[in-house]
């Protein structure tokens, strides 16, 4: 029989703790797959964040760091340029990316520091026990935002994607879902494009990964990724908003 | 050797395969794995097309897919 599908090699044959259903563990195998397909295993070095993706050094296969909450981009800028040859890419959360780290990821793109950074936006701070993120949408409820969270308050969910595209140093900036096969294939593409603008010295680029919370939610898996494309892919479009030809197909 | 190879004790029971299969190939097994969760697997062989989407929606790595 011929196989059609296999579990990517550059994740090691672990059991992860991630909660089931939770789509952290799709990410993980996409940018596993991109590892494998351009044979840089050898040459990546990942940097893990704080958040559940902490323990993202024990999964994949290759070279990792660990960073201070929100400081991966900076980490990563270190080993980018004491490294040169590596494949170096950073994982990291919403709390961890777009709050406590902003100023980190904003001048990494400033920089066009040539490192790849793989973003999951779950609109929640999931390790810590489903506190409200900037990225949280307008009514969502989480423990620190039982009523929902309040535009008068706490304002609007920031998209990271947009803002970043304002940034000439940032090459590549796309923003995709997880919640579909279809949604999970155009990811792979953008992720392995991201990986790819990398490898051509070209510069930052960036992928923001929609992902379900199910536990911090209070949804199944399958309910979770149904939120996501009724309730974060309105407010959140898909597409390209930077690549390096300089189109877009974002909306 | 079935089409679907689920792996067994990594399995989480999300149930995200069974919903997105078209053929609706797999189910939840009665039984209990090790990690005390119902593991999906291949209840229709005949009726699978070996697609591959439940390998690549799973999000513990537990599924390969073969085509005869
Ligand atoms: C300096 C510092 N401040 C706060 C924390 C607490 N903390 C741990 S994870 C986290 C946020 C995680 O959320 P996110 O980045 O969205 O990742 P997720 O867990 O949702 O994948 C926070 C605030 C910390 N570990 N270190
Ligand atoms: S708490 Fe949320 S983000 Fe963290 S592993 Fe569980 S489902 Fe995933
Ligand atoms: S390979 Fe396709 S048809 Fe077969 S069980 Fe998996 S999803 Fe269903
Ligand atoms: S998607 Fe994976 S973990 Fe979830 S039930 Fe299917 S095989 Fe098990």
């Amino acid at each position: 029989m011929k196989q059609v599908y296999s579990v990517p090699k550059s994740l090691r044959p672990v059991s992860t703790h991630y909660c089931p259903g939770c789509t952290h563990g799709i990410i993980h195998k996409l940018v596993a797959e991109t590892i494998d397909e351009l044979g840089v295993r050898d040459r990546a070095i990942g940097v893990a964040s704080v958040g559940c993706s902490v323990f993202s050094y024990d999964y994949f296969d290759c070279d990792f760091q660990q960073a201070a909450h929100g400081r991966a981009p900076a980490v990563a800028t270190g080993i980018r340029r004491t490294v040169p040859d590596a494949v170096v890419f950073t994982y990291q959360g919403d709390g961890d990316l777009a709050s406590i780290g902003t100023a980190e990821i904003v001048h990494a793109a400033m920089r066009s520091e040539n490192i790849t950074v793989v973003f999951v936006n779950n609109a929640i701070y999931g390790m810590t026990g489903g506190q409200m993120a900037p990225t949280t949408m307008v009514g969502q409820r989480t423990t620190t935002s039982p009523e929902g969270r309040i535009k008068g308050l706490a304002g609007e969910p920031i998209r990271v994607s947009e803002m970043l595209a304002t940034i000439p140093g940032a090459t590549y900036v796309a923003r995709v879902s997880t919640t579909s096969p279809a949604h999970i294939a155009k990811a792979k593409r953008a992720i392995k494009k991201a990986f790819e603008v990398q490898l051509a010295g070209g510069g930052f680029s960036l992928v923001e990964c929609l992902s379900t919370c199910p536990t911090n939610w209070g949804m199944s898996p399958v309910e979770a990724m149904e939120w996501v494309d009724k309730n974060m892919i309105p407010y959140y479009p898909l597409g390209e908003f930077r690549t390096p030809e300089g189109g877009q197909t974002n909306g | 050797m079935k089409k679907v190879v689920v792996n067994e004790a990594k399995c989480k029971g999300c149930g995200v395969c069974v919903n997105f299969c078209p053929k609706s190939a797999l189910a939840m097994a009665d039984r209990i794995n090790s990690k005390g969760y119902h593991p999906a697997e291949l209840a229709n062989e005949a009726a699978c097309i070996s697609c591959g989407i439940c390998g690549r929606v799973c999000p513990d790595a537990v599924i390969e897919v073969f085509k005869p």
